[in-house]
């Protein structure tokens, strides 16, 4: 086996071989830039070596600072990660040129499908379905509507280089493929610099049903049956599993033995995927059509390992050292299922603006009963703007979905992050959503079911009262305490047991008992510890577990964070709370006449003056934070009133950038 | 005797009545509560007991004879907060408008001396029309009676204020020589004159919140300390604010329970100081990591940002926090934060707070602004206060140390008990690029020369260890464990005596 291996990567990836490489006894080599000197992966792995600035193109990116840190370290073989340079043919070629091995698949195999036309035409030639359409040069538009006629509408353009959206365009007729296609020409051009377009069906309720494959270099290749990746926002995967819902036994086979195919094609080894799109309205179990292969370790590797048992790391390490897969297809399982949640530094009450900073606090849940967390940060890290906006990976597994899910709605209450945005209340509320949890999902999921943005999960049934409940056991805890101050004037007081406890607009009667809370006349059974200052607190109610986080607010209470959402508490006493009522809610200023800073940063432009007329969607100013420049949009039509802020500002977060005038 | 029995409660029902049950509903009406139901929020339930309750006024002029309401206008008496002796008066705007004649001051009077002899701090909650008129000079010399004894109360015994509605002329000034003042928005101002004489003298227009309401004073002039959204928030954070306060300067500061545990290392703060000296962090997640349960009571959070001041605890008792604030004006002094956090020093020493002090300080701010505004004596007022303070003082410089900024920030040389540092401090006269430009002028224009200079001048003092060797620090101290080392420095100064020479009075830069 390698004695010493490299790993050209960072954060969670890097750390997740790390813990698989230590396990097999094999040394390790982290490699870091600047942004990185502090990180996780530099303190885990037995040598690091430093190898540049901090944007990847300048360290992360150059392949010669990589080999040149392996011959420094005398590391064996490397392993990419995903992302950076994992699929990069260049990369895999430099280090066979320098004797150093790749944990990662050949580079005739890396080659062919990192061209989507010739992984398409590889496809069809493994028997692979692919997505009915013309694989080949369209030469005009009159060849392109001939084209879409033969396939049947909707149909898709897309440019061939093209990704995440951009060169894309859809038509239901053929007036819709003559107005698109030269435009469509023209943005893979632009963007892409390849003008190439390729027309292909358009796949209704399309789900992202993946494969993993892994083999050997003796042939030997088996799939490791699906994922399932539909739940995604602009493309960016959100969360996924292992198994599918809609995967039936049989459907698996035929995807499973097509992705085997594929992969003898171009003569695999090591870990890949192929990524299928699946028509969620089609039921035969046939409607899969190949999309791509990664050839690389995914992301989402883990909920794979969860249901298989196999550690793909290890499984990679040991093919690119020369051995032979230790099981047969036949010996493939399914065990149970597992899901997988992305927790994103981006603040999904706020359009889902990417967040960096320090990690104030960091906490993810325990890794006991089945929940898995991979990540590459700790309490103290910097989510720097240089890479990915992924903090971690949440994973679960139980022997049904249902409880793999309810699993994952517990862990992510039990997740404590603070000092930058996260989307711990956006995951849970999918967690919690009907839709979700009845496997009915399509790519199309977050953008159907969340229009309008996120502004924290419903809130489920019963969950106020034992929210209030908490909140008395609180109130009680603390002004028990309280009242244990020294210096009293006639002895300890009496400990305070009933309340109003006031939240989301409503306000509840709170009477605090033994191993008992009644709320609004209705009693619930609770057992739980708090202390003054603890900031997870677990309670059984009526023998349901509620983890709620609990945030102590200075003006008179707290704010309890459980299930997607956050509720801003006060617990009075009663004759308090009566007195409360002569208090004047106060109307917040309606800030939609403002537009305001969404991050703190500096204004480097404002494009628009006293008495303009903007319409909506109009761009107003450009404020940049660390160094991303970020277009902030008119919401509304409106004339420009006042301008506050100038270029060269610098600006808080909510503060008034310019305003509009009264509608 | 039943009878005499039936009338006492009469006439107690008639004077918690106040100015009426119309002025009681008009006062609701505003958001506002009246002076007994203020009491009710502030202190612990039943545990109030009234004094003077039937003291009338003595005035005869202007036909203000023929109302005669029990109490004139302010209650009075003490209770408790969670169990501690509190003295309190709570004007009642629904008779007479609050005003304040001889007998409502006498009244005052009365519990500021009570409080003064048995050593239990004061609260007062205002809302007043301001001086009876009709009274003339008796009513004035009422307030003067009021301010000699928060004068002689101050730094004896707490004296908190509660601006609870209109505060102004004369009536500001007993606030004013309080230890701390609270508002609440939309509902209480404060000014010496109102927004009319102030467009009669001046020509200028000024509504009362732009003038003196709470946001007014607790940015820009710093008179008030805290702001609330309205009554009930005000009084109940008051008693949380109550519980960090001893109840006298014969007292040692109040503990309480806490789970927290002393030694708690927290291992994410020795990545709080960025890669980058220029880059900016912000120092309330340290003060929030050292303190118990992360629970900081800060003071005056919106008017001069650059510097941190506040209660905390550290194991269950009661620590004064000062902390420059790189976050805004890279933290450092200048006049409004020397005042600011001169002031809480002198708190903090007069009633036996220790002092724990988070350095981070870049010198002081240059300008004319701050030079012809006297930045000079301003800033003396901070090292006059932190250099007179007896009360143990305890020093962690986390990063910039330059300058006379290093001295004033309660340094060695002030008498500061335990001088820490962290390993990233850098304790110098100036930064490393001025620095080189004066000791190296005639190599000014040679670039590449003063950057090896700079490079070595950085490499001599961004650092503790110069300070070390000269026993400036006491120890250099992983970021980690700055709760620990605090927690046992608090221990072992348990019992410091340490006097100042017998003087009058001294005679700090005002």
């Amino acid at each position: 086996m390698f004695k010493k291996i490299l790993i050209a990567n960072r954060g969670e990836i890097a750390c997740r071989v790390i813990r698989t490489a230590k396990k097999m006894g094999i040394k390790t080599v982290a490699v870091y830039s600047d942004a990185d000197a502090r990180s996780p992966h530099v303190e885990m792995a037995d040598e690091a070596v430093y190898i540049g600035p901090p944007p990847a193109s300048e360290s992360y990116l150059i392949a010669d600072k990589i080999i040149a840190a392996c011959k420094q370290t005398g590391a064996e073989a490397v392993h990419p990660g995903y992302g950076f340079l994992s699929e990069r043919t260049s990369f895999a070629q430099a280090l066979a040129d320098n004797d150093i091995a790749f944990i990662g698949p050949p580079i005739g195999a890396i080659a062919a499908m990192g061209d989507k036309i010739e992984s398409k035409k590889l496809a069809l030639q493994a028997g692979v379905n692919v997505v009915p359409g013309f694989v080949g040069e369209i030469d005009s538009t009159e060849h392109a509507v001939e084209i879409a006629n033969g396939i049947g509408y909707p149909v898709m353009m897309k440019a061939s280089a093209g990704g995440g959206g951009k060169g894309m365009r859809l038509a239901f007729n053929e007036k819709d493929v003559r107005e698109g296609f030269e435009a469509t020409k023209r943005e893979g051009l632009a963007s892409f610099g390849d003008d190439r377009v390729f027309i292909e069906k358009f796949i209704e309720s399309p789900r992202h049903i993946e494969i993993q494959v892994l083999g050997d270099k003796h042939g030997n290749i088996l799939y490791l049956n699906e994922r399932e990746c539909s739940v995604q926002r602009r493309h960016q995967k959100v969360v996924e599993e292992a198994p599918s819902p809609f995967v039936t036994p049989a459907m698996r086979k035929a995807m499973g033995q097509q992705a085997v195919a594929l992969a003898r094609v171009v003569g695999y080894y090591s870990a890949g995927t192929v990524e299928l799109i699946v028509s969620g309205a089609d039921t035969t179990g046939q409607g899969f059509y190949f999309l791509e292969m990664n050839t690389r370790l995914q992301v989402e590797h883990p909920v794979t390992e969860m249901i298989t048992g196999l550690d793909l790391v290890e499984q990679m390490i040991r093919v690119a050292y020369g051995e032979t897969l230790p099981l047969t297809q036949e010996e493939v399982k399914i065990n149970g299922w597992s899901v997988e949640n992305r927790v994103y530094a981006e603040d999904p009450y706020r359009g889902f603006l990417p967040s960096t900073g320090r990690l104030q606090r960091y906490r993810p849940p325990a890794e006991i009963d089945n929940v898995r967390v991979d990540d590459g940060v700790y309490e103290g890290s910097e989510i720097s703007m240089f890479y990915d906006p992924m903090i971690a990976k949440l994973v679960t597994w139980a022997p049904t979905r249902e409880a793999a899910i309810d699993k994952q709605i517990i862990a992510l209450d039990r997740f404590e992050i603070e000092g930058i945005g996260h989307n711990i209340d956006f995951l849970s509320a999918l967690m919690q959503h009907p839709r979700f949890r009845a496997g009915n999902i399509t790519t199309g999921f977050i953008a159907e079911e969340y229009p309008d943005g996120f502004a924290g999960a419903a809130v489920p049934e019963g969950l106020t009262n034992k929210l209030a409940a908490v909140a008395g056991i609180i109130a009680s805890v603390e002004a028990a305490r309280s009242a244990e101050i020294d210096g009293q004037m006639n002895g300890p007081a009496v400990d305070p047991t009933e309340w109003m406890i006031k939240f989301d607009g409503v306000e509840h009667m709170v009477s605090v008992g033994n191993g008992r809370v009644v709320v609004d006349g209705i009693k619930l059974s609770i057992e739980t510890k708090y202390a003054p200052g603890q900031r997870l607190i677990e309670a059984m109610l009526d023998g349901e577990l509620l983890s709620v986080k609990v945030a102590r607010r200075r003006q008179v209470g707290w704010r309890l964070t459980t299930r997607g959402r956050s509720h801003d508490v006060i617990a009075l006493r009663p004759r308090v709370a009566e007195l409360s009522h002569h208090m004047i809610e106060k109307v917040a200023p309606d800030m939609s006449r403002y537009l305001l800073c969404p991050m703190p940063g500096l204004i480097k432009a404002v494009y628009v003056e006293v008495g303009a007329r903007v319409e909506a969607g109009q761009a107003l100013a450009v404020v940049e934070a660390m160094k991303m420049e970020n277009i902030l949009r008119a919401e509304k039509a409106g004339v420009v009133s006042a301008i506050v802020a100038a270029a060269g500002d610098s600006l808080a977060v909510d503060a008034v950038i310019l305003e509009f005038e009264q509608a | 005797m039943l009878a005499i029995l039936q009338k006492l409660e009469q006439k107690r029902a008639a004077a918690k009545l106040g100015g009426g049950q119309k002025r009681i509903d008009a006062q609701h009406s505003k958001g506002k509560l009246t002076a007994r139901e203020r009491i009710e929020v502030l202190l612990d339930e039943g545990s109030f007991e009234e004094v003077d309750m039937y003291v009338e006024h003595n005035c005869t002029d202007f036909g203000i004879d023929a109302e005669h309401i029990p109490g004139d206008g302010v209650v009075t008496g003490s209770g408790t907060i969670n169990g501690r002796l509190v003295f309190v008066f709570s004007q009642d705007f629904t008779v007479f408008g609050g005003a304040l004649s001889e007998r409502h001051a006498q009244k005052i009077c009365k519990i500021q001396d009570m409080a003064l002899k048995v050593g239990a701090p004061v609260i007062g909650l205002n809302d007043s029309g301001g001086a009876r008129i009709q009274e003339g000079v008796a009513s004035l010399a009422g307030y003067a009676e009021v301010f000699q004894r928060n004068v002689l109360a101050s730094g004896v015994v707490p004296q908190i204020s509660l601006i609870m509605g209109p505060c102004a002329g004369g009536a500001v000034y007993s606030p004013a020589m309080t230890d701390f003042i609270f508002m609440v928005k939309d509902s209480s101002y404060m000014f010496v004159t109102g927004p009319e004489v102030v467009k009669t003298v001046t020509n200028e227009v000024v509504t009362q919140e732009e003038l003196g309401g709470a946001v007014t004073h607790t940015t820009k002039s710093s008179v008030a300390d805290l702001a609330f959204e309205n009554d009930i928030e005000a009084l109940l954070s008051t008693r949380d604010f109550f519980d960090f306060l001893p109840l006298s300067n014969r007292e040692h500061g109040p503990t309480r329970p806490t789970n927290d545990p002393w030694d708690r290392n927290d291992a994410s703060l020795d990545t709080l100081i960025p890669d980058n000296a220029n880059k900016p962090y912000d120092m309330h997640e340290l003060i929030r990591k050292v303190v118990d349960e992360a629970d900081f009571f800060e003071v005056q959070p919106n008017h001069a940002g650059n510097i941190i001041i506040g209660f905390g605890r550290v194991e269950g008792r009661t620590v004064g926090i000062v902390a420059n604030q790189p976050m805004v004006l890279a933290g450092c002094l200048d006049i409004n934060s020397s005042k600011k956090a001169a002031r809480f020093v002198r708190f903090c020493d007069a009633f036996d707070i220790p002092i724990i002090t988070f350095v981070d300080v870049p010198g002081f701010l240059p300008g004319t602004a701050q030079e012809h505004n006297g930045i000079i004596k301003h800033g003396a007022k901070l090292l006059f206060a932190y250099a007179e303070a007896t009360v143990p003082k305890i020093t962690v410089i986390t990063r910039k140390a330059y300058g006379g900024a290093y001295d004033v920030m309660s340094s060695k040389h002030l008498r500061g008990d335990f001088n820490y540092a962290w390993p990233t401090a850098e304790i110098a006269v100036m930064g490393a690029k001025g620095a080189v430009e004066i000791i190296f002028r005639k190599e000014a224009g040679n670039a590449e020369a003063l950057a090896a200079r700079t490079k070595e001048y950085e490499d001599r003092f961004a650092n503790p260890f110069v300070a070390a060797s000269k026993g400036f620090i006491d120890e250099v101290i992983m970021p980690h464990s700055t709760r620990r080392r605090i927690a046992l420095g608090l221990r072992k100064l348990r019992n410091k005596q340490l006097e100042n020479p017998w003087k009058k009075h001294d005679n700090i830069p005002l």
